[in-house]
């Protein structure tokens, strides 16, 4: 997917650019013609300047990224996230009801959360998948997702994130006059974003076209398939 | 006992916070929460970390040595996508896409030049970060667009990706409604951003 839309992009932009260099002008007296090949060079010039700039950036993130990712390491490193998952724990219960609360999936389910909500981003990837791993043991078709796991990936896609480090970084490489002001709007969007999700999965995990048996038949078909 | 405490502390933050926003208005919350956020995680993390016994200087220096390391690792990423950005403003066929999309997009607010990014988020992340500093370097990180740029960014997430890598982990082949849920968060994330940059600095 992604590879399609990055060639297209690059196709889309040097045909309009080609297309911009005949110069047609339409009036109601004629079309005129004035070639030139300045968009074309204008283009040539735009993508070394942006090649040049991507690195520039990404030097520039350096400092601010060591601070956040060093911070980070000490509330790793202190289990902070532990004391965290302790106060979530009462809603998490009530977000999964299919998990038991004593079940190691609980545990893993809420550390990862944790994690993803401070941003601990490295971190937090092999907690999420660990807590997959639990739940899929609670699974009973090995093949189709459970109601549990749907949740858990609407709320870590739509995680409320406390600070988003990389982009207050990449905002003061680039002379911002205030790159903090955007913690408390992206706190409160994410707030909205992890609301709609969850509403959305006890919604749409009612529907009968998101019942398990639907997809019963369709992998009992593929299993057959494979067999043949 | 413990649990009592942690449940008295819990709710009079969130006490607080609702009763802040009966006393001031939704803008100065805001404004007050980002000012405080970044002073309020160095001291408090820190201190935690000293009195659980963790040697903070040195950790702290060990967990920034990967700072580095992200910064690098992103260099490809946006060499990729800037180049595919670059290609697509300059011939200004940005301008068309922008003024097809105007229709929609004006009705609720939200600037064309963004569009790509919203469109590029749930894809890639590195792709995306990419079109939002393109943003921020070509409107400024103060600008309309660079704001909001910059709150999209943090308040959606790579979706697919997400969703491909951790279903794949344990070999489920059946999401059922985990795209349909995820993306419909992402939406809201992206409406939410608009509404409360224009509510904040529009």
């Amino acid at each position: 997917m992604i590879n399609i839309i990055w060639l297209s992009m690059i196709i889309i932009g040097v045909l309009v650019a080609a297309i911009r260099c005949l110069g047609v002008t339409v009036t109601p007296l004629g079309i005129y013609l004035a070639p030139s090949f300045e968009p074309l060079s204008q283009l040539t010039h735009s993508v070394f300047d942006y090649s040049e700039f991507a690195v520039t950036l990404a030097l520039g993130l350096v400092g601010i990224m060591a601070l956040w990712l060093g911070i980070m390491k000490i509330a790793e490193k202190s289990g902070l996230i532990t004391v965290i998952a302790r106060a979530m724990k009462p809603l998490m219960v009530k977000l999964f009801p299919e998990i038991p609360p004593e079940d190691p999936a609980m545990g893993s389910i809420i550390m990862a959360l944790s994690a993803t909500m401070l941003g601990l981003g490295n971190a937090s990837t092999p907690l999420g998948l660990k807590a997959f791993a639990d739940m899929q043991v609670l699974n009973k078709y090995k093949t189709i997702a459970t109601n549990a796991q749907c949740t858990f990936m609407a709320i870590s896609t739509s995680s409320i994130t406390i600070i988003p480090a990389t982009i207050i970084a990449i905002r003061t490489a680039a002379g911002s006059a205030n790159p903090a002001e955007i913690i408390a709007p992206v706190i409160a969007a994410t707030a909205v974003s992890t609301t709609v999700a969850l509403v959305m999965t006890k919604i749409l995990q009612r529907l009968p076209r998101y019942q398990v048996e639907n997809y019963l038949e369709a992998e009992a078909e593929e299993a057959k398939h494979e067999e043949s | 006992m413990k649990n009592l405490k942690g449940k008295i502390i819990l709710f009079s933050v969130l006490g607080l916070l609702v009763a802040s926003f009966f006393i001031f208005s939704f803008v100065e919350v805001m404004q007050v929460i980002s000012v405080l956020a970044i002073p309020v995680i160095i001291v408090i993390i820190p201190v935690y970390g000293h009195a659980k016994g963790v040697k903070v200087y040195e950790v702290f220096t060990e967990g920034a040595k990967e700072g580095f390391q992200v910064a690098l690792r992103i260099i490809p990423f946006l060499v990729a996508i800037f180049l595919a950005i670059g290609a697509f403003r300059a011939s200004g066929a940005m301008d068309i896409l922008t003024w097809i999309l105007s229709p929609i997009t004006d009705r609720i607010g939200m600037p064309g030049e963004v569009v790509p990014m919203a469109l590029m988020r749930p894809l890639s992340g590195s792709g995306a970060l990419g079109i939002m500093s393109e943003l921020i370097k070509t409107h400024g990180a103060d600008s309309f667009i660079g704001r909001l740029a910059s709150i999209m960014m943090g308040s959606t997430e790579t979706t697919f990706y997400i969703i491909a890598v951790y279903f794949g982990s344990i070999n489920v082949k059946q999401t059922r409604h985990a795209l349909p849920s995820a993306l419909a968060a992402d939406l809201a994330g992206i409406v939410a951003s608009v509404i409360i940059c224009h509510a904040l600095f529009g």
